[in-house]
C-alpha cells in the first residue's frame, strides 16, 4: 500500500500545528460571510480573522465551500 | 436585479415585496452557483436550479439568524453553496465504501505504508519513512476506534469530512471536534517522541 509523501506531510504538519483554540465547522460557517466580504473588499481577512483562516487551512470541506463562494460572488458582484 | 440594502432585502422578503425579492434572490443564487460550478461538468443547469430553490427555502426560514454583519447576498450565497456541496459530496463519494477506505490503511494485519517520493534524497526518504512509521504506530496505539476511523478516512483517505460524518451517524461539526481531539493526542505523543515541525520541513524539503 502506498501513500503520497505530500499527504503524510500534511498529516504530520497538521497534527503538530494543532491548537487548542481552533474553531469548528459551525463557527467557521457562521463567520464565513464576513470573512469573504473582507476578501472581496481587498482587506487582509486572514489577519483580521485568523481562526477562520486556520480552520480553512485545515478543513477541506470548509475550504472547498469558501473557494466556491468566492468564485460565485466574484463573478456576479 | 434591483439593488437593495440589507434592510431592504429582509423587509422585502418579509413584506409585500416578497414575490419580487424571492425572484431576484433566486436569480442571484442561480447565477452565482452557475459560476462556482462551471468547472464541474457533472453539475447540470437543472441541478443548479434545484440547489437554488432548496437554498431559498432555507434562507427564508432562517432570516432571523441574519445578523447584518456581511452583505445579505453574501450570507445567502453562503447557504446556497453549502446546500450544493452537501449534495455534490454525496454523489462524489457514493461508490466509495467507508469501510473499504478505512481497511485499506487500517487493516488488522498492519502493512507498513510505503512512501514513493522520487525527488527525495536517500536521507529524506529515510526521514519520511521513519515519520510514517511513527504516525502509523501512534494512530494504532493512541486513538479510540472512532478517532482512528475518522482520521484514517479524512486525513489519510482524503474523504470529505461531511460524508464521513454522515456515514458514521454524526455531523460534520462533531466529526471535526473528534478529529481535533485526535490530533491533540497525537501531537502530544509526537512531541514527546521528539518530532518537530522542523523535522517535517527538512524531510519534505
Amino acid at each position: 500500500m502506498e501513500i503520497e509523501p505530500e499527504r503524510l506531510k500534511r498529516i504530520v504538519y497538521g497534527t503538530l500545528t494543532t491548537r487548542p483554540d481552533e474553531i469548528d465547522c459551525d463557527e467557521c460557517f457562521e463567520q464565513l460571510d464576513r470573512f469573504v466580504d473582507m476578501v472581496l473588499a481587498g482587506k487582509d481577512a486572514a489577519e483580521a480573522m485568523p481562526l477562520v483562516q486556520d480552520h480553512l487551512d485545515r478543513c477541506g470541506d470548509c475550504r472547498e465551500e469558501f473557494e466556491a463562494l468566492l468564485a460565485a460572488l466574484r463573478a456576479v458582484a | 436585479m434591483a439593488e437593495r440594502t440589507n434592510e431592504a432585502w429582509v423587509a422585502d422578503l418579509r413584506g409585500p415585496g416578497r414575490e419580487q425579492a424571492l425572484a431576484d434572490l433566486r436569480d442571484f443564487l442561480v447565477r452565482g452557483l452557475g459560476y462556482a460550478m462551471a468547472d464541474r461538468p457533472s453539475v447540470t443547469e437543472a441541478d443548479v436550479e434545484d440547489f437554488a430553490q432548496e437554498a431559498l427555502m432555507k434562507i427564508v426560514d432562517n432570516l432571523d439568524s441574519f445578523r447584518g454583519e456581511s452583505r445579505f447576498t453574501t450570507w445567502a450565497q453562503k447557504i446556497a453553496v453549502r446546500v450544493a456541496f452537501t449534495e455534490l459530496r454525496r454523489k462524489r463519494w457514493k461508490d466509495v465504501s467507508l469501510q473499504d477506505l478505512i481497511t485499506r490503511y487500517d487493516g488488522v494485519d498492519f502493512t507498513p505504508v510505503v512512501l514513493t517520493d522520487p525527488d527525495a534524497s536517500p536521507e529524506q526518504r529515510a526521514g519520511q519513512q521513519a515519520m510514517m512509521d511513527i504516525v502509523q504506530r501512534l494512530i494504532t496505539e493512541e486513538l479510540t476506534d472512532r478517532q482512528r476511523q475518522a482520521l484514517t478516512a479524512v486525513m489519510i483517505g482524503g474523504m470529505s469530512t461531511e460524508e464521513v460524518a454522515r456515514r458514521m451517524g454524526t455531523n460534520r461539526n462533531a466529526l471535526y471536534k473528534l478529529l481535533h481531539d485526535a490530533r491533540q493526542k497525537l501531537k502530544q505523543q509526537m512531541t514527546a517522541e521528539g518530532l518537530s515541525i522542523q523535522d517535517v520541513l527538512s524531510a519534505f524539503a
